[in-house]
């Protein structure tokens, strides 16, 4: 462990920090500087995420930052290990095609898009990276206000209505947050993960009834976040309203509600008394989850709202498999996550673009040409050379990708993340011995009639678009805007080939995360900087 | 005192969420403030309610008769945090009445 290495695990906080601030500095009409700033803040993100994805990887990385040089229950910690450095490189990774996609249009479309952009990335790397909960809940609130900003951006009745309920929702959660966060406070004595964790153990009688009353509230904000049944029914309506770059970074909002529970429910419940602590709600609310989800699927006209139903559909499966608490499925449901996190990021660009075409939508738009393309640009795009069938045939390629990955047939990673939950539900991961439990049968089955729901309105919206009502209206694209959705889709391609090391991964992860031990004496032994002895007057104290 | 502060932590809970389920505008954000008011409330007394305790330790005292510093940080960073926040709303409130014309929160009247 070298020193400026250690340093890098601040730096997914600090870069959009730096970056969103300075943005501000400059006027809205200076947009190529505005663009170069939040470019390269977010490739420099993505290189910080992947080198820490790779020390994280690498084993004998000691991942735990101590702001300020307090020791660990006493300040704020920083924690990197394979489960964070996963989200923070999916987290950036995602963002860099949701940008190149806004610079194209979106990003004239109002003021302050990329500040709020950065401040987002800046909320989500902070919620994957900190290790306690206070911290947790002031990185859910930046990375909140952003996204509140950003759902408006465009503005228009539909946008500034749909922000109203989502703020609303969040302002109530958040304030739920904040009950739990101080009920297990009061209980436990701690806000620090690993300490909480550490103590819980010691927790007796009525304080450990407050303790899990409190963790039981925290679990509600964070299953609004990811969207379970039946709190999420702002999430369609906000998904569906928000700008398609938006939108597409907005896909790996509500996993963060996911990464959430998988960590506290690991770290903190894995064992002991309270023990698998909301297990079975995770379990028949995904479930729920699931089904509204599909219903929604099938029921949505517009293609958005299609997409928003599949957000669902994905936390569903994700939470009912976590609430499984098998290691080999939820290695499983991380690959399943990186997938259809990346999927979905696509679907909402594409829909745009290929809405574009037809009236709906149209109108946003009008203002957004109007501000930045005129009639020569026109001209000019068709000499580069995207012809207008072409256009079409690469739009319906991309579509046709979004509707395998979604369904989860094969070749795409869609398949190889449904087959790999599969196999830990049914397959060589259960128990040879023991019989299979009527709940598994239901998540299985809900999981492939799922596919076929959206298989089906896939193919639906898919001929109805392409095939049925083109009435000689080609969507005017432009290749910068095609490219971050080819890029995602790509990936998702990568992914496949790559499925054996990516599995892989996951389940070391997984394994990671069924060993708490490792994680608590990692942050409560970490060694502060420039103090020789570990064990301190307080450093060794909280053992 | 506990008792004091309990039935005013409820009294707004309560009157706060009857408030958020109104259908006006003006009355959800009132409610979400009356939250905000009680749940503030609410981490000051997890710590435990003294009077006249200082959270400061020093040598030779007594820890049962100091103060737990710790929510006094956390209920400020929680104000900070609120009033940011429902500022927001109350913007995104007026660009709402603005836009649609109406305080309801869907954007339109119920038909009656």
């Amino acid at each position: 462990m070298s020193g400026w290495q250690q340093h890098l695990i601040i730096a997914p906080i600090v870069i959009p920090l730096i970056a969103g601030a300075l943005l501000l500095f400059f006027d809205e009409r200076q947009r190529v500087v505005k663009a170069m700033i939040s470019v390269v803040s977010s490739l420099a993100l993505a290189a910080v995420a992947i080198n820490l994805f790779r020390l994280a990887n690498g084993g004998d990385f000691e991942g735990v930052y101590l702001l300020g040089n307090w020791p660990a229950p006493f300040g704020i910690v920083l924690v990197v290990d394979r489960l964070s450095a996963l989200m923070l490189v999916l987290a950036s990774i995602l963002a860099i095609p949701a940008l190149v996609f806004a610079l194209a249009r979106w990003h004239a479309a109002g003021a302050h898009f990329h500040s709020l952009f950065q401040f987002l990335l800046m909320g989500l790397n902070g919620a994957f990276l900190t290790g306690d909960l206070f911290n947790l809940f002031v990185f859910f609130e930046v990375m909140l206000a952003a996204s509140y900003g950003l759902l408006m951006h465009g503005s228009g009745p539909m946008r500034v209505k749909a922000g109203l309920h989502y703020i609303a929702v969040n302002l109530a959660a958040a304030l739920c947050f904040l009950i739990g966060v101080s009920a297990i406070y009061g209980s436990a004595g701690t806000l620090n993960m690993a300490d909480l964790a550490m103590r819980i153990g010691e927790i007796e009688g009525e304080r450990r009834m407050l303790l899990e009353a409190g963790a039981a509230i925290l679990g509600v904000v964070f299953l609004i976040k990811a969207g379970m049944w039946p709190l999420n029914f702002w999430l369609p309506g906000a998904y569906s309203a928000a700008a398609a770059p938006v939108a597409g970074i907005f896909a790996i909002m509500s996993k963060v509600g996911i990464y959430v529970i998988l960590r506290l429910s690991l770290l903190v419940f894995g064992q002991g008394d309270s023990a698998g602590l909301g297990l079975n709600v995770l379990l028949y609310g995904g479930m729920a989850t699931i089904a509204f989800g599909t219903i929604g699927v099938l029921a949505s006209q517009a293609l958005g709202r299609l997409a928003s139903y599949s957000v669902l559909v994905s936390s569903g499966t994700l939470l009912a498999v976590l609430g499984l608490s098998n290691g080999e499925v939820t290695a499983g449901a991380l690959f399943y996550m990186v997938s259809s996190t990346l999927t979905i990021g696509a679907f909402f660009m594409l829909i745009e673009l290929v809405e574009r075409g037809q009236d709906a939508g149209a109108s946003v738009l009008a203002v957004t040409m109007e501000a930045y393309g005129d009639a020569d640009e026109e001209e000019q795009e068709v000499e580069v050379g995207v012809t207008m069938p072409g256009t079409i045939a690469v739009l319906g390629i991309c579509f046709a990708a979004c509707g395998i990955l979604l369904s989860g047939l094969p070749p795409l990673s869609g398949f190889v993340a449904k087959f790999a939950m599969l196999t830990g539900m049914i397959g060589t991961g259960a128990a040879a011995d023991q019989p299979i439990p009527a709940s598994v049968w239901w998540i299985v089955a809900l999981l492939i009639l799922s596919g076929l729901a959206a298989l089906i309105s896939m193919t639906r919206a898919g001929i109805r678009t392409f095939w049925a009502s083109m009435e000689g209206t080609v969507p005017r694209v432009l290749v910068m805007e095609m490219a971050p959705v080819m890029l995602l889709i790509a990936l998702t391609l990568t992914l496949t080939i790559k499925a054996g090391p990516a599995m892989h991964y996951m389940e070391e992860t997984v394994r990671n995360l069924q060993q708490p031990g490792t994680y608590i004496d990692a942050v409560i032994n970490a060694r502060r900087a420039g103090v020789a002895e570990a064990s301190g007057p307080d450093g060794g104290g909280g053992i | 005192m506990e008792l004091v502060l309990a039935i005013g932590i409820g009294i707004m809970t309560g009157s706060g969420v009857w408030l958020i389920l109104r259908p006006r505008t003006y009355q959800v954000i009132i409610g979400l403030s009356l939250l905000s008011y009680a749940v503030n409330l609410f981490i000051f007394g997890v710590g435990g309610v003294k009077s006249n305790a200082a959270p400061l330790l020093g040598e030779g005292v007594d820890v049962s008769t100091l103060t737990d510093p710790v929510p006094q940080a956390l209920v400020l960073t929680a104000i900070v945090i609120g009033f940011a926040t429902t500022a927001l709303f109350l913007v995104v409130l007026l660009a709402a009445r603005g836009l649609t014309g109406t305080d309801h929160v869907d954007g339109r009247e119920q038909p009656k």
